[in-house]
């Protein structure tokens, strides 16, 4: 057994130093969780609907052993698309709680299954969109010179273009599927992200351990992703959190107007059909849960942003 | 760098921006896969309307000239006929921005009016119950889509009270051949005004109330509303003539960039109330693929979107002569 080395000893404790570092930021964190009753009522709406967005439809895993077999569970008590009850729209009733469609369907599995493709959706194109932004950022302000002119004009761009209209045009001429309303939502939204990274970045450029590490010899990407990125991180995941909410909307906007992914029930498409149906004027259980659940949805994640907020900017705890 | 070089500067970005712009709008709608003549021409042709409309559109040209063409056209003002109404879009698209312009500058007014007030009571009353709800309340507004706080106000005025009109802006279809002073001084237009703009307002509210409100618990600790408190100046007085205006200034270049922004968003609010504007207009071509019209009417929202950031930036510079140039 050798003893070991200085280096080794001294990246051991440094390593132990970003741990503690790490542990810190969540630590304060849950400290301002703590006192923050809106951002616990959003963690609380929030992961109601994470749970029912996984258990929505059957569960079934077919690899391994039979007794690691689940057993197909579901939290919609009908099939959302088939047509399970005599009387068309019908009010709610005990079997249908939330009323039935034009079609007899059950409205309240729909509404269940809905909550499925609104987390996939806005999650994915948010992270998409945040990655995105962040390396932009990062990489724009580390480089400077014609890397962040280029960069930044694109960003410029993509600023003057109108979301929602770009996206409709866009999912229109690629037609409309999962993967072109999440690209078409991710083109627009990381421009904000890269803009909030990129002067945040700009000031870490200047410190201290950036000019120690390049002494060292460190490589430009391990300054950028590993010495600067855990710095901006809090700020990256506020605007992740950000993002999720606008993705939501854009999804739903884009699904009212009957452009959202086709066979896929978004609550914005579940409006659609009332709409289409010509349902707005009596079917109110059909209307309003979705909506409601959009509302519900985006505010739990604007209520997180908030005291993530506090987090990224101390200075916000003492004036609330 | 001095004031002049960044104006210069700034400027020469708004131009860049704007070529870009149009440059993407033009691949962008170059993208459409399949024959182009399938989504140009009526349907079923004959081979022959189809080569005469290649020909008219100028799709046989290399690419580069179908470009040059296209650009030389926009700087003219020329946007192309409609392939639905076929006529030639410019001079069906201004009154339809018209229209949208109408409606979002009413709506924004609404939410800019209300929303510093608000925000600038819910500083002042920081901590008080008064507050904490403002916040829920604007948060849930901001919360829900357009068109669902749209659904809401028409279920509540519409279908249930009966008080305002569903859709459109007046008069039977017509709406669009009257003049201009015609089409929006009279009361019918206002009660088909009130709705949409609503809408808007109670969506765009969040971002001036809260907004108006961090800046005022910023102005409030600063040492001048002490002394004003000091003198002896009714709270009133010293909450309104000096925080709140002081606070008001980071709002101006927010509420710039809101109205080039309320172009875009007007598109859902135009769906649902059926008002004839650019975003629905830009919809429905969008699905009947008139494409010259969509084009038309995105160009617009996006050259909207792009000079009020120009403007914010220059009012930003106008109002805080502390601001750095980049």
């Amino acid at each position: 057994m050798s003893t070991p080395t200085d280096t080794e000893v001294e990246s051991v404790s440094r390593r132990r130093l970003r741990w503690q570092r790490r542990l810190n930021a969540l630590r304060n964190w849950v400290g301002v969780m703590k006192d923050d009753r809106l951002g616990q009522v959003g963690l609380a709406i929030l992961a109601a609907f994470i749970l029912v967005g996984i258990f929505a439809r059957p569960i079934t895993i077919e690899i391994g052993p039979a007794w690691f077999q689940i057993q197909p569970f579901s939290l919609a008590p009908y099939e959302p698309g088939a047509r399970v009850a005599d009387e068309n729209l019908q009010g709610p009733t005990w079997d249908h709680p939330l009323g039935t469609t034009a079609l007899g369907r059950d409205v309240l599995s729909q509404v269940i299954v809905g909550t499925r493709v609104t987390l996939i959706v806005g999650t994915i194109a948010a992270f998409m969109a945040v990655f995105i932004g962040a390396n932009v950022g990062i990489i724009s302000a580390y480089y400077g010179g014609w890397v962040d002119d280029v960069l930044m004009r694109i960003t410029d761009v993509v600023y003057g273009v109108p979301f929602l209209p770009f996206a409709i045009a866009l999912v229109f001429i690629l037609g409309a599927s999962l993967v072109n309303v999440i690209f078409a939502i991710v083109l627009i939204l990381w421009r904000g992200t890269a803009r909030v990274v990129r002067s945040q970045v700009l000031s870490h450029k200047q410190r201290p351990y950036v000019e120690s590490a390049k002494a060292i010899g460190a490589s430009n990407f391990r300054i950028m992703y590993v010495q600067i990125m855990p710095n901006v991180l809090p700020l990256i995941s506020l605007y992740a959190a950000f993002a999720v909410a606008w993705a939501v909307i854009a999804e739903a906007s884009l699904s009212f107007l009957g452009l959202g992914p086709p066979g896929m029930l978004s609550w914005g498409e579940i409006i659609y059909d009332v709409r289409s149906a010509g349902a707005l004027r009596e079917a109110w259980w059909w209307v309003f849960p979705p909506g409601i659940c959009i509302m519900l949805f985006v505010m739990s994640v604007f209520f997180i942003g908030r005291s993530l907020e506090k987090v990224v900017n101390p200075e916000l705890r003492h004036t609330q | 760098m001095g004031l002049r070089e960044y104006v210069v500067r700034r400027i020469l970005q708004l131009v860049f921006t704007l070529w870009a712009f149009v440059t993407l709008l033009f691949v962008l709608f170059r993208m459409v896969p399949g024959d182009p003549t399938t989504r140009f021409v009526m349907e079923y042709p004959t081979t022959e309307e189809r080569e005469a409309r290649i020909q008219e559109l100028g799709l046989n040209e290399p690419l580069y000239v179908q470009y040059v063409e296209y650009m030389s056209q926009l700087l003219r003002g020329e946007f192309g006929d409609s392939t639905h109404y076929r006529e030639p879009v410019r001079e069906l698209i201004f009154p339809l921005f018209l229209n949208t312009v109408v409606l979002m500058f009413t709506a924004l007014l609404i939410a800019y009016t209300i929303g510093v007030l608000f925000g600038a009571a819910m500083g002042w009353l920081r901590g008080s119950r008064f507050e904490r709800a403002g916040i829920i309340g604007v948060l849930m507004a901001r919360s829900s889509p357009e068109f669902w706080v749209g659904i809401i106000l028409v279920t509540v005025f519409v279908f249930q009270l009966g008080w305002l009109p569903r859709s459109g802006i007046g008069g039977y279809g017509g709406e669009l051949t009257m003049n201009v002073i015609d089409r929006y001084v009279n009361f019918d237009f206002l009660r088909h005004l009130i709705l949409p703009a609503l809408t808007g307002a109670i969506v765009y509210l969040a971002t001036p109330a809260l907004l108006m409100r961090n800046t005022m618990l910023e102005v409030l600790k600063a040492d001048f509303v002490e002394m004003k408190k000091a003198e002896g100046l009714p709270e009133r007085t010293v909450l309104y003539k000096h925080a709140a205006r002081n606070s008001v200034l980071p709002l101006v270049t927010v509420a710039a960039i809101a109205t080039g922004a309320a172009m875009g968003g007007s598109v859902i609010i135009e769906t649902v109330f059926n008002w004839p504007g650019i975003g629905r207009e830009m919809v429905n071509s969008v699905t009947r693929n008139d494409y010259p019209v969509a084009m038309a009417a995105f160009l617009l929202m996006g050259t909207a979107v792009i000079v009020m950031n120009f403007v914010a930036d220059m009012l930003y510079l106008y109002l805080d002569p502390r601001v750095k140039y980049e």
